[in-house]
């Protein structure tokens, strides 16, 4: 091969090209070598599921005295703040009447215990949530371990699509900071607040999920509420399913709801 | 030419006067603030990392347990001597670090950061003030 002037040249300008890329390959080839000597994983009590779910037993919890309890043990656990005005409202779980719980299930003449009956409603972390689509910064997601949909609050920039994207209104607003809703004395000091200006909602108790207890709400239902996972044909709430007739708050928008209701 | 001394006084003048905040502080440089450890912490010895590592990575640390707790489900740290901690900023760091005022705060006061955690997360989760 004969060597020219040009093709000297052009060698060299190549391998400049490459010597230059050398300290950003170092960088990048080097890092794992003084990268941090720890390993993370899950807790050895932790409860593991793909997809969480919960079957709400209506027929046991007939007046506002049987869900009382429940949604005092659930805010109490998680700070929610309680505002007495309509607009500051924070509610992780509520009660609602029928009609606004179920909308389209209506009959002419139905059970006036059924109808009368206050039903409990919630997130439902839905399999196909809107509010996820809906979030600009992923702050909220479904989480691929075990089917919650979470918040992240530490990326929620309070723009509210995800409320507006909600069908079910589990979704409430920080207008207010929450401390002022709280009581000094009953905090929980193991788990943290909120802030003004953040998005907030049931959680499905992940974090007690993570230390081996079930959700607080069913705990303290004393066999109302079922919790499981949708995924095992052997949980508890599979079994509920197959030998109950079922139904879901707004199947019709395929948002494919995992709260079901024994009615 | 002869107003060289007149040019010369006002140079002198001119440098010592742009110098003056470089030697009115020769030696006043703020001492680096002295961390309190609590009665647990000087019992445990040692924190999640080596101490070095603590010193210039805990908000890197602290990024990662956030991020995998929250995002990714994952709630146990286990270090290098194989010992296992909760992922937890109120349960874990001020367990043992529970005086954030002479520690965490001491040290952030000097460096001028403040973070915004304890917005949300309790500082105090012994439930003393
Ligand atoms: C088991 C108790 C314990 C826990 C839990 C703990 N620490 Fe520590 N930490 C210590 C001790 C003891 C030292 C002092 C080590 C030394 O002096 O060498 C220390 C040192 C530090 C230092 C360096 C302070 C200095 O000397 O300048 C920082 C920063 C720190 N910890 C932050 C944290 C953070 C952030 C967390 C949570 C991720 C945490 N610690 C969790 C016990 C603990
Ligand atoms: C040795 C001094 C020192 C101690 C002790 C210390 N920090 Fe820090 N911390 C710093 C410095 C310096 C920064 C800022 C680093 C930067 O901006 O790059 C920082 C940053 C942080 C950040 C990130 C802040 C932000 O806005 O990005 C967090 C979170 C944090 N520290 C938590 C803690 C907690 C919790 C403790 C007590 C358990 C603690 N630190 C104790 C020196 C310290
Ligand atoms: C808007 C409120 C808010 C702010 C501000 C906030 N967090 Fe959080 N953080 C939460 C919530 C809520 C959780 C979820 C706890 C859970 O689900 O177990 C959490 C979880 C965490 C966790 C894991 C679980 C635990 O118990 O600690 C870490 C670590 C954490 N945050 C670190 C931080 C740090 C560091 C900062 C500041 C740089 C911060 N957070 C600021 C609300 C907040």
């Amino acid at each position: 091969m004969e060597s020219s002037r040009r093709r000297f040249i052009k060698m060299a300008g190549i391998a400049a090209v490459g010597l230059s890329a050398h300290p950003a390959i170092k960088a990048v080839a080097a890092a794992p070598e003084h990268g941090p000597q720890y390993t993370l994983k899950t807790g050895d009590q932790a409860l593991q599921a793909k997809q969480w779910a919960m079957v709400i037993d209506t027929r046991r919890l007939k007046t506002d005295h049987d869900l009382e309890p429940l949604i005092e043990a659930c805010h109490k656990t998680h700070n929610v703040p309680h505002f007495t005005e309509k607009n500051h409202e924070i509610k992780w779980i509520w009660e609602t009447h029928f009609h606004n719980a179920f909308p389209g299930n209506t009959s002419n003449y139905m059970s006036e215990e059924v109808e009368h009956r206050p039903y409990l409603v919630l997130c439902n972390h839905c399999q196909n949530p809107p509010c996820v689509r809906a979030c600009p910064t992923k702050a909220t997601f479904k989480r691929d371990s075990d089917g919650v949909v979470m918040m992240d609050m530490h990326r929620c920039i309070g723009c509210r699509f995800c409320m507006a994207a909600c069908p079910y209104g589990s979704r409430s607003f920080n207008f207010k900071d929450p401390l002022l809703g709280l009581n000094e004395k009953e905090i929980n000091l193991t788990f943290p607040r909120r802030m003004k200006g953040v998005v907030e909602k049931c959680n499905f108790c992940v974090e007690r999920l993570a230390v081996g207890q079930r959700p607080a709400c069913v705990e303290a239902s004393g066999g109302a509420l079922l919790f499981g996972d949708l995924t095992d044909p052997d949980s508890e709430v599979r079994h509920a399913l197959r030998e109950n007739f079922t139904i879901r708050r707004k199947p019709s928008l395929g948002t494919e709801p995992c709260v079901y209701y024994i009615v | 030419m002869n107003d060289k001394k007149w040019i010369v006084l006002g140079l002198i003048l001119f440098v010592g006067l742009f110098s003056f905040p470089f030697w009115f502080n020769v030696g006043k440089a703020a001492p680096a603030p002295e961390v309190v450890l609590t009665e647990q912490a000087k019992a445990a010895k040692e924190c999640v990392m080596p101490t070095d590592f603590m010193k210039t990575e805990h908000m890197q640390l602290l990024d990662v347990w956030r991020l995998k707790v929250v995002r990714d489900g994952v709630s146990q740290f286990v270090n290098a001597d194989g010992k296992e901690f909760d992922m937890s900023l109120s349960n874990t760091c001020l367990d043992c670090h529970s005086n954030k005022a002479e520690f965490c705060d001491r040290c952030h006061n000097y460096a001028s950061v403040n973070p915004y955690c304890w917005d949300c997360h309790i500082d105090n989760p012994k439930g003393d003030k």
